[in-house]
């Protein structure tokens, strides 16, 4: 890699200004698991590195009266064992089923939530947007979106967790530039950027993830995760799904969350599902029609025609985990 | 005389049991040392600069501004303008440097121009290889029982006309396209070395599995004999027969390290070491066959392409079709030269590409007549072309034992669903040679009553050592733990590279023979002290006694003692052809089953249970054996559900060249593996053969055979991704 800078601030305050001194040319380290890859590839060159994980007030997780917040330097293998997070199944199916404990352990929930697509065009070193999108619509795109993939970006959003905190109404606590805070809804952290001075990410480089916040769920909430992976190593899976149902006591859906990922540039969310699965009692057919009518608007690529199908069958499964019935598959 | 032939089976008292391996605590603890653990003084490392692109040509290279690089030692253009490159991820350059960071940051500096060329990429689109002028003829043979007449005077259209009067005949027809990609090597530790000079004489610390056949290598490019230079391998982090070269990296290591005078250590980096260091040649075929109405085929008709990288080269008719030799066949193949470096032995070269474009056709005749593809593999077994169909018969039967095939059978799609999921079974055979290479071992007997042995061989991970020892150990009545076994130099006695199942087989010739002549010496000064003619001799339990009277016996460290100064000094050499032996011989079969469940929803193949059977002859150690037969089963499942090369189709990219994005099985995906080593009398008597490729060569055939019995539906070609089956059942479903 680069040579780099490196800093290792105890508070967020310090980590404010170390990242402000060198705004876009600096690179926030947590678990690294994803960051070090990216600079021994070169194709993130900071200037300089912060390494938050020593700031105390960026870890742990607080239960209290408005939900569950979490900071954001807390390993997924923490928020596993935690009993705080019982009530949020969808969060902790997807770290069981991460495949790699080392992974596991070394990965923090703001990195994760920041992770850098995986789409080997943008690995390899042909940027995010490849040849305004041409790369991948006339390459190997087996692995790519087949939902908002109609502008030049066609990677898919690499976070495991953000389907599950979008579907569960979870908020982050961004900080700076300077002292400045701000708290908006996970799907704020997320665009499709249109062209090369876009990221997908909005977090500018002087600010920091500090915090998420999951919401007290009402009661009758049920929520789940489900992903489709191709083995069961650390590889990201094919499709996913996380959803929360808002069940009456009559069993019938008072309101609906169902978000996918792996399948667009950002975490899905489908209106189309959600209005299906909204006033009926859960079913294995209401499952298949919420499935299919998420995957309706999926244009695929000339080589991912079948992620339509996994994609349709993640939501099928997350919905019926969710209602506690049976997948009838793996 | 202590004799050289094995011990009567059952009369052993180490081989054929269980042994944990010798140098298991230092792989396990770390205190092995590999080639990439070799730390010297002074050393410095060195990384090469990897081409960017498939195809192109260099029009300039300035290595200068990496010099400029604060601790950069050395930078050097391996290549120069004018010349026209392959394969992405060919080298272009070397830094050396005294950091890591030093050595990328020198990388990153290197300024080099290219002119991009078209490349391609398409190794599995025969059409496209043509337009683009990329294929060429790799070799066409027919055999018919019936020959033409003299009349005949076009005999390509007679042949033309035969066949179609040959399938005519048949009961069943089938078509099928089958293929299997390439695929990497792999090895978790990369090809590279460490050299250190010592004057003018060369130590190159070298991942190899050719210890004794590689100084040559260094030798040649350097400028210096052979005399002077020194190859040393203790351990290996894979090889799978991608390590018998110097290769281009190691004499450019050798070179930094004369001019730096300084130890130089160059590593491939992983995505560098998959572009150049090895990879399987991909197969494609479309096949018509034509069988009796019990499944037993009378005609095959075929057409394979693939690539083997820029060479052009395929898999090879030989294997086409595989094991079954039907009476009438035509096979042709077609090679397609592909912007890739050139592909390298993998482990049973063209053997697992045979089965999976062959077996599949075979188990294809089941699905369509709906019989037992057990049935049909047993009724053809009479053309096998190896002359092993009762070996195969009796392993097939151990296998269904095992697999409980009867009651889990069921015709190709037809089977019980749970929920949306359905399982299958699918078998597929093998064969393979596996004959001892030339080994020379030197054993010393100390006057003290310790035991060493030396030969220039390697452990490739398998336990080559283990298996030396225990000869030794089992020749002079000692305890493994007794003999020392040195391996892993080139100046200790010649012993053949470790390919093709070849090396215990060798090193067991070897080292049998040096243990009994030493033996044969020892025993001629015990019989002067006992009084007893040394043929009645023998060495038992850390004893030299006499075998009619037990009792009348010395130590064995009394009996060495014998020796007065001086070592004991005996050779044991093996030559392949020429020694006469009843210790090795070759040729094994070797069946396998496999039973998945597929979720249909979703695609998605899970191995329920994988059964081996699997003849070696006389095994030495029961444990390795057994260690070898499920290292291969994983590497084989591996790669029929997982691994292959991914080129961008546009610009010849190694698109997944990194273990993040090249998808390998972990212990969740293998499922339960049940392995049986076959060894009747029969087996033992052929002393042993080699058993590193033959258990790698079935998975592919046998799993996808399983999937298609699942489904009903052939998903065509390796591996069984989500997406393959998905895409097949749509298609299936029109």
């Amino acid at each position: 890699m680069k040579n780099f800078e490196y800093a290792a601030p105890t508070t967020e305050e310090e980590a404010l200004a170390l990242l402000a001194e060198r705004e876009d040319q600096a690179a926030v380290l947590a678990g690294g698991t994803d960051l070090v890859p990216l600079m021994k590839k070169w194709l993130v060159t900071p200037k300089r590195v912060v390494n938050i994980k020593n700031i105390p007030s960026l870890r742990g997780i607080h239960a209290h009266s408005q939900g569950v917040t979490i900071g954001a330097v807390t390993t997924l293998d923490e928020l596993l064992e935690a009993p705080e997070l019982e009530p949020y199944p969808a969060i902790k199916q997807v770290i069981a089923n991460l495949g790699s404990l080392q992974l596991q352990c070394q990965m923090t929930l703001g990195g994760e939530l920041c992770r850098r697509p995986q789409c080997w065009y943008f690995r390899n070193g042909y940027g995010l947007l490849g040849d305004r999108g041409r790369l991948v619509e006339q390459g190997d795109n087996r692995y790519h979106a087949i939902l908002g993939n109609q502008g030049p970006a066609k990677f898919v959003s690499p976070s495991r967790l953000a389907p599950a905190l979008i579907a569960l109404g979870a908020v982050v606590r961004v900080a700076g530039p300077g002292r400045k805070e701000t708290t908006l809804p996970v799907e704020r952290l997320y665009r499709t950027p249109k062209d090369d001075r876009q990221r997908e990410l909005t977090l500018l480089g002087s600010q920091l993830l500090t915090h998420v916040t999951l919401p007290k769920l009402p009661a009758g909430v049920k929520n789940a995760s489900y992903e489709v992976k191709h083995g069961t190593g650390p590889h990201p899976p094919l499709a996913t799904a996380s959803v929360a149902l808002e069940l009456a006591s009559s069993g019938v859906v008072r309101s609906a969350r169902v978000v996918m990922g792996q399948v667009a540039p950002v975490p899905w969310r489908s209106r189309e599902a959600e209005q299906v699965l909204v006033g009926q009692t859960v079913t294995p057919d209401l499952a298949e029609m919420a499935g299919a009518a998420a995957v309706s608007p999926a244009t695929p690529l000339s080589e991912n025609a079948y992620k339509v199908q996994i994609a349709k069958t993640a939501v099928k499964r997350a919905v019926l985990l969710a209602a506690g019935l049976e997948t009838g598959g793996f | 005389m202590a004799k050289l032939d094995w011990p009567e089976q059952g009369k052993a008292s180490l081989l054929g049991k269980r042994h944990d391996r010798i140098d298991g605590v230092a792989k396990a603890s770390g205190a092995a040392k590999y080639a990439y653990d070799i730390l010297e003084d002074n050393m410095v490392l060195a990384r090469v600069l990897g081409c960017p692109h498939a195809h192109c040509r260099v029009k300039s290279i300035d290595v200068k501004p990496a010099l400029k690089v604060p601790g950069v030692v050395a930078a050097e253009a391996l290549k120069k303008p004018g010349d026209e490159i392959q394969w992405q991820g060919d080298l272009v350059a070397v830094v050396a440097g005294e950091t890591e960071g030093a050595v990328a940051e020198g990388l990153a500096a290197i300024k080099v121009q290219y002119e991009v060329l078209e490349p391609f990429a398409k190794d599995d689109d025969l059409e496209a290889a043509q337009k683009a002028k990329r294929t060429r003829r790799a070799g066409q043979s027919t055999k018919l029982e019936n020959e033409p007449g003299d009349e005949v005077e076009d005999e390509e259209a007679w042949e033309e006309e035969e066949l179609r009067r040959l399938f005519k005949q048949c009961d069943v027809v089938v078509e099928g396209e089958y293929g299997i990609p390439v695929i990497t090597h792999m090895c978790l530790e990369p090809h590279g070395s460490t050299c250190v000079w010592q004057g003018d004489k060369l130590i190159a610390h070298l991942s190899t599995q050719n210890v004794s056949g590689t100084a040559g290598q260094f030798a040649g490019p350097l400028g210096i004999p052979a005399t002077d230079v020194t190859i040393h391998c203790d351990f290996i982090g894979g090889g799978f027969g991608s390590k018998f070269a110097a290769d281009v990296w190691g004499v450019t290591a050798a070179r930094l390290a004369k001019k730096l005078g300084r130890p130089v250590k160059l590593m491939l980096d992983r995505d560098l070491e998959l572009k150049n260091a090895g990879t399987r040649p991909s197969g494609f075929i479309k096949v018509k066959v034509g069988a009796d109405r019990n499944g037993v085929v009378k005609v095959w008709d075929s057409h394979h392409w693939g690539t083997n990288g820029i060479g052009g080269g395929v898999v090879s008719q030989g294997v086409i079709p595989y094991v079954f030799d039907p009476p009438n066949r035509r096979r042709r193949a077609t090679g397609i030269r592909v912007n890739a470096a050139p592909a390298r032995a993998w482990r049973a070269p063209n053997h697992p590409q045979g089965a999976v474009l062959s077996q599949c056709a075979y188990d294809d005749i089941a699905r369509a007549l709906g019989i037992d593809s057990y049935e049909v593999f047993l009724r053809n077994l009479p053309s096998v072309s190896n002359g092993k169909a009762e070996v195969y018969r009796e392993q097939m039967e151990i296998a269904a034992r095992l697999m409980d095939w009867k009651a889990k059978w069921h015709p190709h799609g037809k089977g019980p669903r749970d929920g949306l999921v359905v399982t299958g079974l699918g078998m597929a055979i093998h064969t393979w040679g596996g004959a001892a290479h030339n080994s020379t071992a030197e054993l010393k007997i100390h006057p003290d009553g310790s035991v060493e042995i030396s030969l220039g061989s390697q452990d490739l991970g398998t336990g080559t050592r283990t298996v030396i020892a225990l000869v030794v150990a089992e020749t002079l009545g000692l305890k493994p733990d007794q003999v020392k076994v040195n391996i892993g130099w080139s100046t200790y006695p010649p012993s053949g590279p470790s390919g093709g199942s070849t090396t215990v087989g060798g090193v067991s010739e070897s080292s049998r023979r040096a243990a009994t002549a030493a033996l044969n010496q020892l025993l001629e000064r015990v019989a002067a002290k006992l009084g007893v003619p040394a043929d009645r001799l023998e060495a038992k339990a850390g004893r030299i006694q006499d075998s009619q009277n037990p009792k009348t016996s010395v130590s064995w460290k009394e009996a060495c003692s014998l020796l007065g100064m001086n070592p004991l000094v005996a050779k044991g050499e093996y030559r392949r052809g020429r020694t006469k032996t009843n210790l090795s011989s070759s040729q094994v079969a070797g069946v396998q089953m496999a039973e998945v469940a597929v979720d249909t929803e979703t695609g998605v193949v899970r191995m329920k249970k994988f059964v081996a059977v699997q003849d070696m002859g006389l095994i030495i150690n029961r444990k390795t054996a057994e260690s070898q037969v499920l290292g291969a089963a994983i590497m084989g499942i591996a790669y029929a559900l997982f691994e292959e090369r991914i080129l961008d189709p546009q610009t010849g990219v190694f698109l997944n060249a990194e273990l993040s994005d090249y998808l390998l099985p972990r212990l969740g995906d293998v499922g339960e593996i049940v392995v049986h080593l076959y060894e009747p009398p029969s087996e033992y008597q052929r002393g042993v053969v080699g058993l590193g490729e033959p258990p790698v060569i079935s998975p592919g055939a046998a799993i996808s055979n399983a999937v298609c019995n699942a489904l009903g539906v052939r998903v065509p070609r390796l591996p069984l991704t989500p997406k393959r089956v998905l895409d097949a059942l749509a298609k299936a479903q029109g």
